[in-house]
């Protein structure tokens, strides 16, 4: 269960933020409009989950309970900081082409949730290739959206001419619109894959999607049942 | 025990219309547009319409056989999409352009939502606004062997003179179906004849746009002006053919009154305010998002449930 290996393809595979866990939406649709942009902001944000996963579960045991949100807050802005000035100074195209979506890696909820799930309670070595497993998924991701953006929306894959000359453009792929059409196409095609798992005799209940079972039922510590869970009391 | 007696359970009272015969009234009543659009535009217009109408039923068949669904290319509702489609395009267009709408409107904005009666969305103007975004410098540019220049609605929104007459009669450069007001209303009044429409919406739509040109066009009560922005564009086409879909407008009565004002007030907007001269299609698909909401705010109180007491 915590060996490096295992984190890496679990954070790749079966528990892909993206595409299985549908989390840090907000970057997967603003900023994969070419493979580039993808891969730099998946890169990006693997070396900040990596290196807070670190250091927050090297401090697991101090960090008082009812302050841990603040506290690993904290330290992801710490990285978070350093990451967006190195890329400034060596990277100026792509901190430009990022713009917000740096500093908004600090309220990433790939990087947050894996903090709060994973991190905060296993030791250093599994929580780093955790947080490696989980940015290499997110970068996969990413940079196949933005792949398939670019490539129908522009005719290029990693800035090269790919298409013929006479391919007209769908502009619509490079825009907001053309990134939820790539998302949820991906994301079917990953739940085709795990019906047919399924259909096959494979035992595919560890791998686990967004909200594939109700939420009373849900067993994930990491989701926000708790929450919706209290909210739905006050409703009563 | 008498014939009398026997109680089956309901619906007690059919009706023999069935969708296909509704979609074969449309397209029916859209069949003096696209006489005209191809009268207007010439071959190469036809050639469009039957391309765009053949991908879509082509897309539908394919998809229901490739799933194992039963074939419904026989009520014709993909027909008239692909026909709608097909009038809202601009008659110079390729055809691959009337392939891809087709594809679209279908698989993407039909069928991947459960089929007919499920979709959210106008499919015909779904696949249009994907078209504009898409590829605006041809689905913009009105320039054929008839017409070149600006569209009646872009030179009127630019401040110069229109002829109305010809706006009216249709022979303006424009999108294939909609330059017709005449043929336009023609088909519309058959629909109403066979109360396959009723003037709820198209009224209401129409009376809010005219509404809001008169307080917020400048030009106060100025019949040609406002005759020019009924008669051009796609206002007729969208009024009485896009917005009355079944599936997409408000069943309520109330309700489609309220989507009718809204629509005639966001048009209004778009053609008066927005960077474009024409909005008809962006306001009937914003209109189709909100009408589970408005359907939702206008629901009629079943009888015996009280008054103000909720």
């Amino acid at each position: 269960m915590n060996n490096a290996g295992e984190r890496l393809y679990n954070g790749i595979i079966k528990e892909n933020p993206t595409l299985v866990l549908m989390l840090g939406m907000c970057p997967t649709l603003a900023v994969t409009t070419s493979a580039v942009n993808g891969l730099g902001m998946g890169l990006t944000t693997m070396v900040v989950l990596a290196l807070s996963n670190a250091i927050i579960s090297l401090l697991r045991n101090m960090i008082p309970d009812k302050v841990r949100i603040p506290a690993f807050i904290v330290i992801i802005a710490s990285f978070v900081t350093v990451v967006q000035m190195a890329l400034q100074a060596y990277l100026p195209f792509l901190y430009d082409a990022l713009g917000i979506y740096i500093p908004l890696i600090v309220v990433n909820c790939i990087i947050l949730g894996r903090a709060e799930a994973y991190a905060s309670k296993n030791p250093v070595i599994p929580s780093f290739f955790d947080g490696v497993g989980m940015g290499l998924g997110f970068s996969l991701a990413l940079t196949m959206i933005g792949g398939i953006r670019e490539l129908l929306g522009a005719g290029k894959l990693f800035g090269f001419g790919v298409m013929p000359a006479s391919y007209v453009p769908f502009n619509i792929f490079i825009m907001a619109p053309g990134a939820f059409f790539v998302l949820a196409c991906l994301t079917a095609l990953q739940n085709k894959v795990k019906i047919n798992g399924e259909k096959k005799g494979r035992d595919m209940s560890k791998i686990q999607s967004g909200c594939s079972s109700d939420c009373m039922n849900c067993s994930d510590s990491g989701c926000s049942r708790r929450f919706y869970g209290e909210s739905r009391e006050e409703v009563k | 025990m008498s014939d009398l007696m026997k109680v089956s359970s309901n619906p007690h009272i059919r009706s023999r219309a069935t969708t296909g015969s509704i979609m074969g009234a449309v397209v029916l009543a859209l069949l003096p547009a696209t006489f005209f659009g191809v009268y207007n535009f010439g071959l190469g217009a036809l050639l469009l319409i039957l391309v765009t109408v053949a991908s879509a039923v082509l897309t539908e068949y394919i998809y229901e056989l490739l799933l194992k669904k039963p074939i419904t290319v026989s009520d014709l509702s993909a027909t008239v999409t692909g026909l709608l489609l097909a009038l809202n395009l601009p008659p110079q267009a390729p055809l691959w352009i009337g392939v891809v709408g087709g594809v679209f409107a279908i698989l993407v904005v039909k069928m991947l939502f459960g089929g007919l009666g499920q979709n959210f969305m106008n499919p015909a103007l779904g696949a249009r606004c994907f078209l504009l975004i898409s590829f605006a410098s041809i689905m913009t540019n009105f320039d054929c062997d008839a017409y070149t220049g600006a569209t009646p609605l872009a030179a009127l929104k630019a401040g110069e003179s229109v002829n109305v007459m010809d706006m009216i009669v249709g022979r303006t450069g424009g999108t294939i179906g909609e330059t017709s007001m005449i043929a336009i209303v023609l088909g519309a009044c058959i629909l109403i004849m066979l109360d396959i429409i009723d003037l709820r919406i198209p009224g209401s739509y129409i009376v809010s746009f005219v509404i809001f040109v008169v307080l917020f066009g400048g030009r106060g009560f100025d019949s040609a002006y406002i005759s020019a922005q009924l008669a051009g564009g796609g206002l007729m086409l969208g009024a009485f053919f896009m917005a009355t879909d079944y599936v997409t407008r408000p069943v309520t009565k109330r309700g489609q009154y309220v989507f009718g004002i809204f629509l005639g007030i966001l048009t209004g907007i778009f053609r008066l305010f927005g960077p474009g001269a024409e909005g008809v299609s962006y306001a009937i698909i914003i209109g189709n998002l909100l009408v589970p909401l408005i359907e939702r705010v206008t629901l009629p109180k079943a009888f015996g449930k009280g008054g103000e007491r909720a």
